[in-house]
């Protein structure tokens, strides 16, 4: 297996979810360094930070206080520093509404939060295994859309 | 107001690379699948010279077996996916007739450092391939679909929304509206 390390954010406010995420995250081949935030707030003040080593790859919950998912997606695709990450939405929500204007905000990807474990672990793989091939490969980023 | 372009990656890297080691009075032959054959040898100076000169442009040297190996493997996918004449033929045949390697043995090589298999590649390169001709060109999912050797518009269809979790038509209209979208804000 590839070496690489894929750097890993998920803002998410739920406890229970972070703690969940990460143990999926943990049981996947592919080598991870995963950083944990309690909400947007706390994530824009760490990518903003000098000298930070930048995610490869954010998940982002679209409800949360303090900042919510779609300010952190705006402010991130408005930062030429940051406009390059890619970014997933993680949310319950399953409106078309909602998952059409994370797009046109410039998410990358749309998760329905799994309601099990083993289904979370899915997800989680899919998505790392499409952003290492945007990653190392010449695809298009212009067209990264996926709904999982 | 708006001019539509279409580029020709192969020539326009060809060109870049013609410039940049003439530049540097180097000679060269450059072979298939990204190889470029230097006549003897190449002093370290320049060589970082030409890495420096090259990496705005996104063309990178690959020193690492494997992945140089790997990266040949996805140009010839590739070339496949741009080639009329190999509609006919199947991935592995081709793959195996152009590396010069069985296919097995290239197919364990891929998914060992890619995470995924030969041929989940191949599906995800032909949709991004759709996803371009929708975007780019006016063309009908019927002539997308013939041109990348599906059976069917369905098919094209069904893999589509298999891999992207998004209908041809609803991708086109969030492509569309974010066109708009980015250009009133």
């Amino acid at each position: 297996m590839s070496t690489k390390l894929l750097n890993i954010a998920l803002a998410d406010d739920d406890e229970d979810d972070r703690f969940l995420f990460s143990e999926a995250i943990d049981e996947i081949d592919i080598r991870t360094k995963l950083s944990l935030f309690n909400h947007g707030q706390e994530l824009m003040d760490y990518l903003n930070l000098p000298k930070v080593v930048l995610p490869n790859l954010i998940f982002l919950d679209l409800n949360m206080p303090i900042k919510n998912g779609m300010q952190c997606l705006t402010e991130i695709r408005k930062n030429p520093t940051l406009r390059d990450i890619a970014i997933a939405i993680y949310s319950t929500s399953s409106s078309e509404k909602d998952i059409e204007e994370t797009f046109l905000n410039g998410a990358n990807i749309y998760i329905n939060k799994p309601n099990n474990f083993t289904k979370l672990q899915e997800v989680i793989e899919k998505v790392l295994q499409l952003n290492w091939q945007y990653h190392t490969s010449n695809l298009n980023r212009e067209t990264f859309l996926y709904r999982i | 107001m708006t001019l539509f372009l279409k580029y020709d990656f192969h020539l326009a890297c060809r060109t870049i690379l013609k410039e940049h080691l003439d530049a540097l009075n180097i000679s060269y032959t450059l072979g298939n699948l990204g190889e470029l054959h230097i006549k003897g040898d190449l002093d370290e100076s320049k060589k970082e010279a030409l890495e420096n000169s090259l990496k705005k442009y996104g063309i990178q040297f690959l020193d690492d077996q494997k992945s140089t190996f790997v990266e040949r493997i996805k140009s010839a996918i590739d070339m496949m996916l741009r080639d009329e004449n190999a509609k006919s033929v199947k991935v592995s045949t081709y793959l195996a007739d152009k590396m010069n390697y069985s296919y097995s043995y290239l197919s364990n090589i891929f998914s060992e450092s890619t995470f995924t298999s030969i041929e989940n590649f191949v599906i995800l390169r032909k949709v991004d391939f759709a996803k371009q001709l929708i975007c780019k060109t006016d063309l009908t999912l019927t002539e997308i679909a013939f041109k990348l050797n599906y059976s069917s518009v369905a098919h094209l269809s069904g893999q589509f929304k298999k891999t992207t979790g998004l209908t041809p038509s609803t991708f086109l209209r969030i492509m569309k509206n974010k066109k708009d979208y980015a250009e009133e804000v």
